[in-house]
């Protein structure tokens, strides 16, 4: 589950299309993001759009979307203790960071990512 | 207490019973089946415990699996505390009973932006329900998402949703909430759950704390509106129902003793069965001798007998209650006496009754001694006082128990007026009171009312002697009652004045037996004399007689000779007998 690629994988298994390439980079720094969605709900498709343009904007080539859908998968909500959808977990860089919404705000997405400090 | 009452009604809404003592008689049978309950008090009241309770019971023993959604405690916490209860939710989570999710929110680890809702809250519920196919849901405490999320008209909305979803799922959901200011929880939770709101309080008065609880609404069902004391022991929760005061208490015609024989007879028989009695007197009369003595007396017929000691130790009690031959040891290791000792300053009233009816319904006793009950004063002021000897009253008449109770009276108060206002809820009164004269000080005791019996009016003179309880009558003399020394000296007059009439009658008997023997004494030297007499009589009569005979012989005899001699001469001289005849004639002549 650690691994996702760039695209929309229902589920984080499968791995890069960059195989070893990106095994490399994400000991580095990758950034690896879990998006928990609720599939057909309007707002996880807002956040899914805001996030990747968002990753395309300010991490290019160094980013990992997973997307889990807890219609099918309920257990995996327990592991990262979701209780609003969507919710997008930095899992790398340490520590853990959670943004719950539909990131259309992005100045605060960037701060709660900690990609820009806020001011 | 009466299953009657915990069954849902026909015709009334269903209940999920908690299995939690008196919350399903009070609620008149459970927490409405398949909609939430909303359990408020301050933090620590017990909420988690009710919600864990009716969880545990739900799996254990009504067969309904249950998922317990903690919002502040781990899971591992909630387990470790649970097990102090006696729950082992490790096992019951094993068995899939049972199902602890811990959902932590942590307020530095999340950011904010945009729309969101709880779905994930949602799936994760659903899918524990799914999983166990449980019918009963605990939120505990759902409001501390209030302090994870700042969204709160998001969390409101979604609340909404979330009790709304649960009733469609029908689970019996039990969601706490924190006492809110001015409101029954923090976030206005009542506001969305309407069917049922319990309120859980820990009052602390005057350094006593006492557990009270209350059904604030409960949509559907007719139900006790008072408050009603819980306590938490190592059972788990258990409310006190505090009696209907219905006043419907069956009635028994039998009798049971008081322990002492003579009391028996003043009240006709002894108390009867099932009722209240109260034993009132000032300090040192005696109350809790003659309580022991009824104990002691229920016990020795092998019934079981409950006493509440508020003022000795059991120990103490017992080797006290040794001195007047009143040996409770056996009774105690045969499982027939049970004490239970607790100073009255310990808890608050309520908590006392609860403690009290909790001990009365596992030890299932015939007889309750409760001494004293005026010491429930001291832990409360008197109205709560006189509402808690009446429900203890009504609890133990219902159950057809026999309860003695000791009411200590300050020494200048009137007896009439017991402090405790029990006086109108004991359908005996006994009186224990000093008779103080000549330099002693006494013990009486006389029965001042008795519902339902004739009864002596007499005052006794009550005596503790080392072989038990002795009553005695008491002299009513110019100067009042005697008793005591002054008895005594009655008695021994008595005594003397008895003493002298049986030597007096002893004597003229003897007297009389006297005269009787000289009388016979003398009839018989009469008769002695007279049969002398009589002898000498009798011989001179046949003298005479035989006199006559000769005689008469001789002049026959001398007629022959002179008329027809010679015949008569040959015809003797051939006879033997002549010679007899003629000694006869030599003598007569």
């Amino acid at each position: 589950m650690t691994n996702g690629k760039a695209k929309r994988p229902r589920r984080g298994r499968s791995r890069s299309a960059s195989g070893a390439a990106a095994a490399r980079r994400a000991r580095s720094d990758v950034w690896r993001l879990r998006l928990y969605v609720a599939e057909g709900s309007p707002r996880s498709r807002t956040a899914l759009a805001n996030l990747q343009r968002l990753c395309e904007e300010h991490l290019q080539g160094r980013y990992l979307i997973e997307v889990v859908d807890l219609r099918l998968n309920p257990r995996l909500a327990r592991g990262d203790e979701i209780v609003a959808i969507p919710t997008l977990v930095r899992r790398l860089p340490p520590p853990i960071r959670k943004i719950v919404g539909d990131l259309s705000n992005v100045d605060r997405t960037l701060v709660g990512l900690q990609l820009r400090v806020e001011s | 207490m009466s299953r009657r009452q915990a069954r849902p009604v026909a015709g009334s809404i269903a209940k999920a019973r908690t299995g939690i003592e008196g919350l399903d008689e009070v609620t008149g049978g459970g927490l409405p089946q398949g909609r939430p309950t909303l359990v408020s008090g301050a933090a620590g009241c017990g909420k988690t415990l009710l919600a864990l309770q009716f969880l545990v019971s739900g799996a254990t023993r009504f067969g309904e699996p249950g998922v317990f959604m903690a919002f502040e405690e781990t899971g591992r916490e909630l387990t470790d505390n649970a097990r102090s209860l006696g729950f082992d939710l490790a096992r019951l989570e094993r068995r899939k009973r049972l199902l602890i999710d811990h959902v932590r929110v942590e307020r530095s680890e999340i950011d904010e932006t945009g729309e969101y809702d709880l779905g994930g809250l949602f799936v994760r519920l659903g899918h524990a329900i799914d999983t166990l196919g449980a019918k009963r849901v605990v939120l505990d405490t759902i409001e501390s998402l209030f302090s994870g999320f700042s969204n709160a008209s998001i969390l409101r909305a979604e609340l909404r949703r979330l009790f709304r979803w649960l009733k469609d799922r029908g689970v019996t959901t039990v969601i706490t909430g924190e006492r809110g200011e001015g409101q029954l929880t923090r976030q206005g939770l009542e506001e969305y759950v309407s069917d049922c709101v319990i309120l859980l309080d820990h009052r602390v008065d005057e350094q006593r704390s006492t557990r009270r609880l209350r059904i604030v609404k409960y949509r559907g069902t007719t139900h006790g509106t008072n408050e009603y004391p819980f306590l938490i022991d190592e059972d788990g929760i258990s409310v006190m129902p505090i009696t209907t005061l219905r006043l419907e208490h069956k009635v028994y015609r039998s009798r049971i003793s008081t322990g002492v024989e003579a009391l028996d007879g003043m009240l006709s028989g002894g108390y009867y069965r099932g009722t209240s009695v109260l034993l009132s007197g000032t300090a040192g009369t005696g109350k809790t001798s003659l309580a022991s003595q009824f104990a002691a007396s229920a016990c020795g017929r092998g019934e079981r007998c409950l006493f509440f000691a508020f003022e000795e130790s059991a120990a103490q009690l017992q080797r006290n209650m040794r001195s007047i031959g009143i040996d409770f040891a056996p009774f105690v290791a045969k499982g027939l006496l049970r004490f239970q000792a607790r100073r009255a300053t310990m808890h608050g009233l309520e908590m006392h009754l609860a403690t009290m009816l909790k001990a009365v319904r596992e030890f299932e006793p015939q007889v309750v001694v409760v001494d004293p009950i005026s010491i429930m004063l001291a832990a409360g002021d008197a109205r709560e006082a006189t509402l808690l000897a009446a429900r203890l009253v009504d609890s133990l008449k219902s159950k057809g128990i026999t309860s003695l109770y000791t009411s200590l009276t300050s020494v200048n108060g009137n007896e009439a007026q017991s402090d405790v206002g029990i006086s109108s809820l004991a359908d005996s009164w006994l009186l224990l009171r000093e008779l103080e004269a000549n330099g002693e000080r006494n013990r009486g005791l006389y029965v001042l009312k008795s519902r339902g019996m004739p009864h002596s009016n007499q005052v006794r003179e009550f005596l503790l002697t080392s072989r038990g309880i002795r009553l005695r009558d008491i002299y009513v003399g110019p100067e009042g009652v005697l008793a005591g020394s002054s008895r005594l000296t009655q008695e021994a007059r008595e005594r003397a004045r008895a003493l002298a009439a049986r030597q007096e009658i002893e004597s003229h008997a003897r007297q009389l037996k006297r005269k009787r023997h000289s009388l016979d004494a003398q009839l018989e030297a009469l008769r002695t004399e007279f049969a002398l007499e009589e002898d000498e009589l009798r011989r001179r009569i046949e003298d005479a007689r035989v006199r006559e005979g000769l005689h008469a012989r001789d002049q026959a005899a001398m007629a022959r000779r002179r008329g027809d001699g010679s015949a008569l001469l040959r015809r003797a001289d051939v006879r033997p007998s002549r010679g007899k005849a003629s000694t006869r004639a030599g003598a007569t002549a």
